[in-house]
């Protein structure tokens, strides 16, 4: 077996256990601090991958913003260290159950499909490629697109600090 | 086996549906949008998957990804701005405790 392949399976082991750890965890902040490793391991495939940029977008928005960002809202909103309560078996059981056949269903169709896989695979995006379409006005630009994006960056931004604001105590 | 396509697939669904799973059972807001955060990075990894094996002359694939991020981290935003808000009113964020509107 090549380095690579065993990258690539140390990387999805540790993305899909992590995962089912955020979503099983008693205590929330370990939650939280599993699925910054699934995170971390999805942004490991993005570099298995060869695509550089949006591995560090990735880590740079998944892992170094909304993150700290939950965490942070844990902090504010919890006790740390105190246990959620567990839920009904019969929900667990069901949950499991509906998940489990969503995703046979899935692999089903996945392997009953053929993809037209390209031939040549070593091509991938340059950053300098990337700004160019990215600001792009012409037939393949997404400058429409990304103005949009940051309009609607701004609004939810005012929002936050709207829906979060503290009202002001009445005064008589 | 060389890995290709087809793995970085399955590991895909399986993010997926760890996502659901975690959407379904949990009742706490926080680990809810830790689940969404989940399915959405799925979808994310589809894309980029999509256009590394089917269409590497093409960028469509990572721009998507790149828009989906960002509207998750606005999305991510409002959210806990909506759930602090909710701890300062019932001092609790609990789904089951947030009844007012329900009957």
């Amino acid at each position: 077996m090549e380095g690579s392949t065993i990258i690539f399976y140390l990387l999805a082991l540790l993305t899909v256990v992590s995962g089912i750890l955020a979503v099983t965890a008693t205590n929330i902040l370990r939650a939280a601090i599993s699925l910054l490793f699934a995170l971390i391991g999805i942004a490991g495939i993005y570099f298995w991958l060869d695509y550089q940029f949006i591995a560090a977008v990735q880590i740079v928005v998944y892992v170094g913003g909304i993150v700290v960002l939950i965490i942070f809202s844990i902090f504010l909103t919890q006790s740390a260290g105190e246990k959620m309560p567990s839920q009904k078996l019969g929900r667990t059981v069901f949950s499991a159950l509906a998940a489990f056949c969503g995703f046979a269903l899935v692999l089903i169709q996945l392997f009953q499909h053929n993809f037209p896989i390209s031939k040549d695979l070593t091509l991938t995006p340059k950053v300098a490629d990337i700004g160019t379409q990215m600001l792009g006005v012409k037939e393949e630009g997404y400058a429409l697109p990304f103005e949009l994006v940051s309009m609607l960056l701004l609004a939810a931004l005012i929002g936050c600090i709207v829906i979060a604001m503290r009202s002001k105590p009445q005064t008589t | 086996m060389q890995p290709g396509l087809y793995h970085i697939l399955i590991i895909s669904a399986a993010l997926f549906f760890i996502g659901v799973f975690g959407f379904f059972t949990r009742r706490n807001l926080i680990t809810m949008l830790m689940s969404i955060e989940l399915i959405l990075n799925s979808v994310n990894l589809n894309f980029i998957a999509f256009n590394k094996y089917v269409w590497p002359h093409k960028m469509d694939g990572l721009f998507f990804s790149l828009f989906v991020i960002a509207i998750a981290a606005a999305e991510a935003a409002v959210a806990i701005a909506i759930i602090i808000n909710l701890y300062r009113s019932h001092q609790s964020i609990d789904v089951e405790d947030a009844g007012e509107m329900k009957y």
